[in-house]
């Protein structure tokens, strides 16, 4: 019993990830809860896209169910999971009941590296992006399968471009990738690093964030990144494959019910993990800001509170909306759910202050803030933007995008060579 | 404006492309139930990929033999159903169809009757191209303008239910003039709709006229040249987008419109882009009339001496009003009796519909919802 318990404690002292200290209690705990923590992500963002996107569009969004809306998304879960399941008759069964799990599977398993810490990850893989990268680009899969199965034009043409879209625009992604890996390698040794950890270590080691090194060529390579991950998840302004207004809804036109929302699952996943891979390779991953510029014990005291502070202020919000509730018997309960939401906000916020624990989770609070950032512009995008049409996507991925990630990616090795021989003549 | 030329410059319905290679052609239904066919039109596609080879338009749909119906009710009683064929410009089709009577019976409205007319009418302009801007844009993929037009278009909608209690198939006119007085504070109301209206219209043209994606999706998309136009009988903001100034409001002013100062916004280039410049400068322009009637609407009676049971004398007459998409014309015969003999209604739904096939040939499928779009069909008038 005792040994177990040292066993239990023995992670808890390490700097590693569980996964590279080899302690398969935490594995199972932190596969656990990133899954869990993945579900409500994707659940509040359902209800943040609704919201955002309703008030940026002169409404109100979802507003009946629980205080301003908060059951929403548990409530259209209930609804999909009792819808009847349909499989068409001229489907392929098998693939096609096959076919979201292959997305499903591919959007989950790519958070086995990401590196919500220096030891909050599951494992940290020496291969890590490529990992991520390649588990990723395994949906494509899934999307053909679902597309062909489903046996009808709308899907297959959905499918079609989705998989031409994905593929065509990873390889602009790669040289992106490619380019901030080689700035990893811009230490004494010169040897850069695959890894989701150690990419995010080479910036502090750095000193800065691989989107602010040799401006501009990091930031274009960046900004080729967010443009790319955008096509990658089929998102707006290129959400093609499921254009609604020319293909009703693209490769899952005929899934229903479950099905269809493990496929609203999958792309929501995909995005935060895109966002995972953009914030880990420019943005400093886990990093406060100004780790360097602003370090010492004040700014460290100032930079640990400002998680517990965050969620103070969102409590603080649901208080103020619920006072301004319509003061009506019929909104008691509505009332009542919003202050006890303020209220579990609070809690958090409070325990968010203890030294002990928001030592060990700042790093997921920033990580996490980051990837909210782009979740919001995710947002912002579809609430702005047309859509391109097919070619014209095309064009930007092999015609934009593409020459301007090999010549950042060439910029770069040069810049890098350069400083390199400057410092070692 | 050019002459009207017969011959098909470049109008060639048979032969359709040979697909590259020995592809397989893809023939696709779009609709009857699409998002994107604004109703219930269908389309069949033959496609290369995602390329059309040629289309063809299935209709009726909606058919609720409006012409049928007219036949079989007095000239009165006829009044409301012609609301229900372009439904988002109601008061349209009931000026049209007024103003015919009044031709066959030859009479004329009071000269405030016919200010409130203009007035009305350019509102629902307004509020027809708004309806068109939000589904536009929303079937090219930008999905917030539709509802900052709806939010605006409520304004107008506002204003006709004060006016006659309706908002959408309103029958605010009568044969001879108007039933109802205007209500008090109309005036001000309108001219309040004016101040309110005038920055969103550059509230709309920020989110799309210069957006990249919005240019892109749209400019050289469905060309047609005014040739094409004339020969296929395609009228309205479609017609003034390929460069032909052609306007009935200007051509064979009816109504109060001679006495009203205003421009026919016409394009060049006869693509998507351009009709959706010319729509957006007709809706400007549609404000300058309303104010400049609103300034100077004159007091008196707002109904003309019209019988109470009307009988015109035997004889056809065809008037055509500028509907917001297009010519709208009505053909009445008269037998003599209470009922028309024949109503026939040109719609400028209808016959716009008809260049759809000419304008998506070789475009993308995508390229279609564009065109269908930019079309502004209403299928209520399409199936009548």
């Amino acid at each position: 019993m005792n040994h177990l318990y040292e066993y239990i404690q023995s992670y808890l002292k390490s700097d590693q990830t569980p996964g590279a200290a080899g302690n398969m209690f935490w594995v199972l705990v932190y596969i656990m809860l990133v899954f869990a923590a993945l579900s409500v992500a994707v659940i509040a963002m359902n209800w943040l896209e609704r919201k955002i996107l309703a008030h940026m569009q002169v409404r109100l969004g979802p507003m009946r169910v629980g205080p301003h809306g908060l059951l929403q998304p548990i409530a259209d879960a209930l609804k999909l999971l009792l819808k009847e399941d349909l499989i068409p008759a001229e489907a392929d069964a098998l693939i096609f009941w096959v076919a979201p799990f292959v997305v499903v599977l591919a959007a989950f398993t790519v958070f086995v590296v990401v590196p919500f810490g220096p030891t909050h990850a599951i494992t940290d893989m020496n291969i890590g992006i490529l990992f991520m990268l390649g588990v990723s680009s395994l949906s494509v899969l899934g999307i053909v399968m679902a597309g062909w199965a489903s046996n009808s034009h709308y899907p297959l043409i959905g499918a079609l471009r989705s998989s031409a879209q994905m593929v065509s625009y990873e390889v602009a992604m790669g040289l992106a990738v490619v380019s901030a890996i080689l700035m990893t390698s811009l230490n004494a040794t010169g040897t850069g690093t695959l890894s989701m950890i150690g990419i995010v270590q080479a910036q502090q080691a750095q000193g800065e964030w691989f989107i602010f090194k040799f401006f501009p060529l990091g930031l274009i390579a960046f900004f080729i990144f967010a443009v790319a991950m955008i096509a990658e998840t089929n998102r707006a302004p290129f959400d093609l494959a499921e254009a609604e207004s020319e293909l009703t809804a693209g490769f899952h036109t005929e899934y229903s019910g479950f099905r269809w929302s493990l496929f609203f699952l999958a792309e929501y996943s995909a995005m935060i993990a895109v966002s995972s891979i953009a914030v880990t390779l420019w943005l400093g991953g886990w990093l406060r800001p100004f780790p360097n510029l602003l370090s010492g014990r004040a700014a460290d005291l100032i930079f640990s509170l400002v998680p517990g502070a965050t969620f103070l202020f969102l409590a603080a919000m649901c208080f103020f909306n619920t006072v301004r509730m319509p003061k009506h018997p019929l909104f008691r309960v509505q009332t009542m759910g919003l202050a006890g939401f303020g209220v579990v906000l609070a809690l958090v916020g409070l325990v968010l202050f203890i030294p002990a624990v928001s030592f060990r989770v700042q790093d997921v609070f920033w990580f996490s803030s980051k990837v909210a950032v782009f979740m919001y512009f995710y947002i912002w995008y579809r609430g702005t933007f047309p859509r391109y049409r097919f070619d014209q996507l095309m064009q930007i991925g092999w015609k934009t995008l593409l020459p301007m990630g090999l010549g950042v990616l060439i910029l770069t090795a040069s810049v890098a060579l350069l400083q390199q021989n400057l410092w070692h003549p | 404006m050019n002459e009207p030329n017969s011959t098909l410059s470049n109008l060639d319905l048979e032969t359709p492309e040979k697909p590259f290679l020995d592809a397989n052609e893809l023939v696709i239904n779009m609709g009857p139930q699409h998002p994107a066919t604004h109703g219930v039109l269908r389309v069949i596609l033959r496609l290369d990929g995602e390329k059309v080879l040629g289309l063809e338009c299935v209709i009726g749909y909606l058919h609720r033999g409006v012409e049928k119906i007219g036949e079989h009710r007095t000239y009165t009683m006829f009044n409301p159903y012609v609301d229900r064929m372009d439904y988002v410009a109601a008061v349209s089709n009931g000026l049209g169809y007024c103003e015919t009577v009044e031709k066959l019976l030859n009479v004329e409205a009071p000269p405030r009757a016919q200010y409130v007319r203009v007035i009305l009418t350019e509102l629902n302009r307004i509020a027809s191209h708004q309806l068109w801007l939000g589904t536009h844009a929303l079937d090219i993929g930008a999905i917030t303008p539709l509802f900052y037009t709806f939010r605006d278009r409520e304004e107008i909608l506002k204003i006709y239910e004060r006016y006659c209690g309706a908002r959408l198939t309103t029958h605010a006119f009568r044969i001879g003039g108007l039933q109802y007085e205007t209500y008090a504070g109309f005036e001000k109301e309108v001219k309040n709709f004016l101040n309110f209206f005038r920055p969103k219209i550059d509230e709309y043209e920020e989110l799309l006229t210069t957006n990249r994606i919005w240019v892109e999706r749209t400019k050289k998309i469905g060309v047609i040249s005014g040739k094409d136009c004339i020969a296929l009988g395609v009228t309205g903001p479609v017609l003034r987008a390929s460069g032909v100034r052609w306007d009935l409001r200007k051509a064979q002013p009816y109504a109060a419109y001679k006495k009203f100062d205003f421009e026919i916004p016409i394009g060049e280039n006869g693509d998507t882009y351009d009709r959706y410049l010319v729509r957006m400068a007709e809706m400007r322009q549609s404000v300058r009339i309303i104010e400049q009637a609103v300034e100077s609407i004159p007091e008196g009676p707002i109904m003309a001496k019209v019988p109470k049971v009307i009988k015109p004398p035997v004889g056809e007459v065809y008037h055509s009003i500028e509907a917001p998409k297009g010519e709208l014309g009505y053909f009445i015969v008269s037998d003599g009796s209470t009922q028309p003999y024949r109503v026939r209604v040109r719609p400028p739904s209808f016959v716009n519909l008809q260049a759809l096939d000419l304008m998506c040939r070789g475009q993308l499928v995508a390229d279609v919802i564009a065109v269908i779009g930019t079309l502004d069909i209403v299928l209520g008038e399409v199936d009548r």
